[in-house]
């Protein structure tokens, strides 16, 4: 039941297979004995049973509200859910309980969705693995075999979403299948009146049409994307991708991108700005962490700050106030906000003369083991990580990642797609026809939890944390 | 709330020199001319210093909610207790404009003949502050607004304060501001209080003042911060510009810093916290689109009137703005312009006078004259506003009837003036009636009563035929006396003039 999409197991409870307190009680099961990956930063289990059995109600009167009614889902821990803390994974908001819902939860929670808990995330978004910003939806669907979507900006509410970067943020969908993704984008769309960047057209539950013939479709292969740096496995993959497009009768053509090597450098200077603006908040003062020093608000600030952050948000924080510094801004910010044009522009520029997505890789490897990883600091495994993820949030445009095969070391490797301003229905169309041709193996549960079981016994990894 | 920059031109000092040499010129920035034969050379210590004025005003905007959350707006509410998420500066809370104060911000701009900006933009400005819980604060620094205006005011000159010239003053631009919250700090406990309702006073003044010779580039200027009353605003003006000539004139300098007004010292002292220069950093609000307004013109078509601002409509929406009200008041009823500008800066005092006009028959200037010498001579005795008056429009306009009838002295009239003030309910008639007020309209009595005090006072009557001008006036005094005060003196020497002249 846990493998299934979500029209399937909507339908189990519809026709009484399984009810929500057992699918919730199976779910818990599963985190309790995968609690060693320290994905869950808090889990809901009362709130969780409590909605479950409302959710079991409405079944019972025939009354269900919808397809989401009584599905389990996670919530990150950057998103504010009123009455459960809310930390963002940083010791800044170590206890702080928001009093409200981001918009993106009540209406999940209004669809009868049953919040499993809040899940672990780097200190404000801001590591390698991603940021809501610059690819940390796509990044881990990519290294974990999950489809990961990133919405249009400005078509999913940011109200209760902590904020990043406030102008490419955008809460993202992480599921198993491209039509569940479809179905909670559905629910999630449409203006907010108290998100002012969120758009006011009109928006409806979309079906997604099972698409058969794509030999109308133009896909565009950025040339720029071709880096040195990409893993030979990632690369095979990519060029088979497109050959598959091809041989469907698809066209398929070479497109630039000319200012994709100015990217990484422009976001880092728009991001550690907005960063550094979005974080002044966090004082001490109304809510978080307070320190103990009280001889004056100046010190109280500064000890706050110090023993709040971790040294990858403090060092963040200093460098986008230096860029904003009145004799920097025009050198920095400014020339950023410029650069940023040029490269949503040749995104437009490229959709203009008649491709409909661009496939591009997600990643530049498979998942990189722990050890690994470390040897590297945090801006240089964001500029790598995030290569080709982050000038679609600079451009803010749809994109999705799509789980393609396992790699030679069986982890997942996905390619991306992105699509035109707000055609994100055209995107996820195109998205699920290719899941459909690539059947990547649905992840077997039951071996995994059994192979976890068993490297449990070794005692090693007892105090095994991916927190940094 | 909103803020606008006005730049004023050199002050004119009122009052005596206090020891300086230093004379200063008034005048709008193209100077008088000095014919030639007039000239002479200035003498050692006498410079002509001309000061500039520029003042930042932040007004706080009359709505039910503030500018950028949904939180009420509500006067001497319990401290945090119109506070929404957004003002708390709760993480994920974003902005959301307030279309009131967007109108009320065309309006200003509108009444202060400037250029509406179609498109404006909002900025954040960042500092650490206990009252600002975002760190920082969402104004309009890049493009506000509105921009370029003028106010024409009026300003008494002369000996007697008695004319009023009028003046024009720069408008700089007007942006819209997000309010901060007010903070009480308790030295006792060394702590600080943070009440996030919103910011104290609904008018806080900076006035940055600079001075320069004539001719010459404009001086370092300094900054006088949150002053609170137009009182204490003119005194600390006066003062720093008085303290800066002097600094100049003893061959000091002027440092570009932030100053406070001493209020029971009445001088400026420089503000010990602002230590360099500080670096706002600011930075476009991301959770704000550009503000767009429209007008008849470019107003798409179809467009819902709920989710656009057409500055045509509210400039057709704008109430009679002050001059024109005031031009209009001189030109109906007659009255000099010092009293149009009493009546319109006396909250409530027109609306007052309009009544009263409307309902007696007594001419306009008699109720000008009432209005603003009597009546506002109470309120400002017992420091009432007009709204607190005991006495109302109606019982105004009732005696000035019964006073324009002759029914009643103007001596009289200002005895139940008296009594209608204590507010017991009474009428004015009632009160002429129990106090026996009425003038005496019987001329055969009263006649006879002038006869009487004639007879009794044989001395004063040859006073009187001997010539001396000021005997008329005692018998007049004798008779009012007699009469109770409840006849009319003209009446009383006319009939006294008559029978003097018949002995």
């Amino acid at each position: 039941m846990l493998g299934r999409t979500l029209r399937e197991v909507s339908a189990a409870l519809k026709q009484g297979q399984i009810t929500p307190i057992e699918l919730c009680q199976k779910c818990f099961s599963l985190i309790k004995k995968t609690k060693f990956l320290n994905a869950y930063i808090t889990v809901t289990e009362e709130v969780a049973l409590k909605q479950a059995e409302e959710s079991e109600k409405r079944y019972k009167n025939g009354q269900s509200l919808g397809d989401l009614d009584g599905i389990p889902i996670a919530v990150k821990d950057n998103f504010s859910t009123s009455g459960i803390e809310t930390t963002c994974a940083s010791n800044m908001l170590k206890g702080y309980v928001p009093p409200y819902n981001a918009t993106v939860v009540q209406k999940l929670l209004d669809q009868g969705a049953l919040l499993m808990g809040k899940t672990n995330l780097d200190e404000f978004a801001m590591g390698a693995l991603g940021s809501d910003t610059g690819g940390s939806t796509r990044n881990p669907a990519a290294h974990c075999g999950l489809v990961g979507v990133k919405p249009s900006y400005g078509l999913v509410s940011r109200h209760g979403l902590i904020p990043l970067v406030n102008s490419m943020d955008v809460p993202g969908i992480l599921t198993r299948y491209v039509d569940d993704a479809a179905i909670v984008l559905g629910i999630l769309a449409g203006h907010d009146p108290k998100d002012s960047t969120t758009v006011q057209d009109p928006v409806k539950p979309f079906m997604l049409p099972s698409l058969t013939d794509v030999s109308k479709l133009c896909i565009g292969i950025p040339k720029e994307y071709l880096v040195p740096e990409l893993s030979s496995e990632v690369r095979s993959l990519w060029s088979k991708a497109a050959d598959l497009f091809e041989s469907e009768g698809a066209k398929v053509i070479d497109v630039s991108l000319p200012h994709t090597s100015y990217s990484i450098v422009c976001y880092h200077v728009l991001c550690t700005s907005e960063v550094a603006s979005n974080m002044a908040r966090f004082d001490g003062l109304e809510y978080g962490h307070r320190c103990d020093i009280d001889v004056s608000t100046e010190a109280m600030y500064a000890a706050t700050r110090r023993e709040g952050f971790n040294d990858v948000v403090r060092g963040r924080i200093l460098s986008g106030n230096f860029f904003l510094l009145k004799e920097n801004y025009e050198n920095y910010f400014i020339k950023a906000q410029k650069v940023r044009r040029l490269i949503a522009n040749d995104f437009v520029n490229v959709f203009n003369s008649g491709v409909d997505v661009l496939l591009t890789p997600t990643t530049l490897s498979e998942a990189v083991p722990y050890l690994e990883f470390i040897k590297e600091d945090n801006r240089t495994r964001s500029a790598q990580d995030d290569i080709f993820t982050q000038a679609v949030n600079m451009a803010g445009l749809p994109a999705v990642s799509i789980p393609v095969a396992l790699s030679d070391q069986g982890l997942p490797i996905g390619l991306q797609f992105i699509g035109r301003a707000f055609c994100d229905q055209q995107l996820l169309t195109i998205a699920k026809w290719f899941e459909k041709q690539v059947q990547f193996p649905v992840t077997q549960l039951q071996e995994f939890v059994d192979d976890c079981s068993s490297i449990l016994e070794n005692e090693k990894l007892a105090s095994f944390s991916l927190k940094q | 709330c909103a803020l606008a920059w006005v730049y004023g031109v050199s002050r004119h000092r009122r009052g005596a020199p206090t020891g300086s040499t230093s004379n200063w010129i008034r005048g709008q920035s193209s100077l008088a001319q000095q014919p030639l034969h007039t000239a002479r050379k200035p003498r050692k210590g006498e410079h002509k210093w001309a000061a500039v004025v520029g003042l930042e005003i932040h007004a706080q905007i009359s709505s039910n909610s503030k500018l950028f959350s949904g939180s009420q707006v509500c006067f001497a509410a319990p401290p945090n207790s119109l506070v929404s998420f957004f003002d708390a500066s709760l993480p994920g809370t974003l902005p959301v404009l307030n279309r009131r104060c967007v109108e009320a911000a065309v309006m200003t701009g509108l009444a202060l003949n400037c250029h509406i900006n179609k498109k404006s933009l909002f900025d954040r400005k960042h500092y650490f502050y206990a009252d600002l819980p975002a760190g920082y604060q969402i104004t309009q620094q890049r493009l506000p607004i509105a921009v370029n205006g003028s106010l024409t005011y009026g300003i008494c000159v002369g000996k007697r304060q008695s004319q009023v010239t009028t003046r024009t003053v720069r408008v700089k631009q007007i942006q819209l501001e997000q309010d901060s919250g007010k903070s009480l700090h308790d030295d006792l406990r060394s702590q600080t209080l943070v009440d996030l309702n919103r910011a104290e006073g609904q008018l806080r003044v900076d006035a940055n003042v600079s001075v320069h010779h004539p001719g010459e580039p404009l001086g370092v200027r300094t900054e006088v911060k949150n002053l609170n009353s137009i009182r204490f605003l003119a005194k600390a003006i006066d003062y720093e510009i008085q303290r800066q000539i002097k600094e100049l004139e003893n061959g000091g300098e002027i440092l570009n810093e932030t100053r406070s007004f001493d209020y029971k010292l009445g001088c400026t002292v420089p503000m010990r916290d602002k230590e360099g220069k500080q670096d706002y950093r600011f930075m476009p609000e991301p959770n704000l689109p550009p503000l767009l307004l429209y007008d008849a013109t470019s107003l798409p078509a179809g467009a819902d009137s709920q989710q656009v601002i057409n500055i045509d409509q509210i400039r057709e929406r704008l109430p009679e703005l002050p001059s024109v009200t005031r031009e209009r008041l001189v030109q109906q009823y007659e009255m000099l312009p010092e009293h149009s500008f009493t009546l319109l800066n006396e909250v409530g005092l027109l609306e007052f006078f309009q009544n009263v006009i409307k309902e007696t028959r007594a001419e306009p200037k008699k109720v000008t004259s009432w209005v603003l010498n009597t009546f506002l001579g109470y309120l400002k005795q017992q420091n009432l506003a007009v709204r607190e008056s005991p006495v109302t429009a109606s019982a105004l306009a009732e005696l000035l009837d019964l006073l324009d009838s002759k029914a009643i002295s103007s001596s009289a009239a200002k005895q139940v003036f008296e009594e209608l003030w204590k507010h017991e309910g009474k009428t004015p008639t009632q009160i002429v009636s129990e106090k026996k007020l009425e003038l005496m309209q019987d001329q055969e009595a009263l006649e006879q009563l002038c006869h009487s005090v004639m007879q009794g006072h044989p001395q004063v009557v040859m006073d009187v035929k001997k010539g001396n001008p000021r005997a008329i006036n005692r018998l007049i005094g004798l008779v009012r006396k007699a009469t109770l005060s409840r006849a009319d003196p003209a009446v009383i020497k006319a009939i006294l003039e008559k029978q003097l002249s018949c002995h």
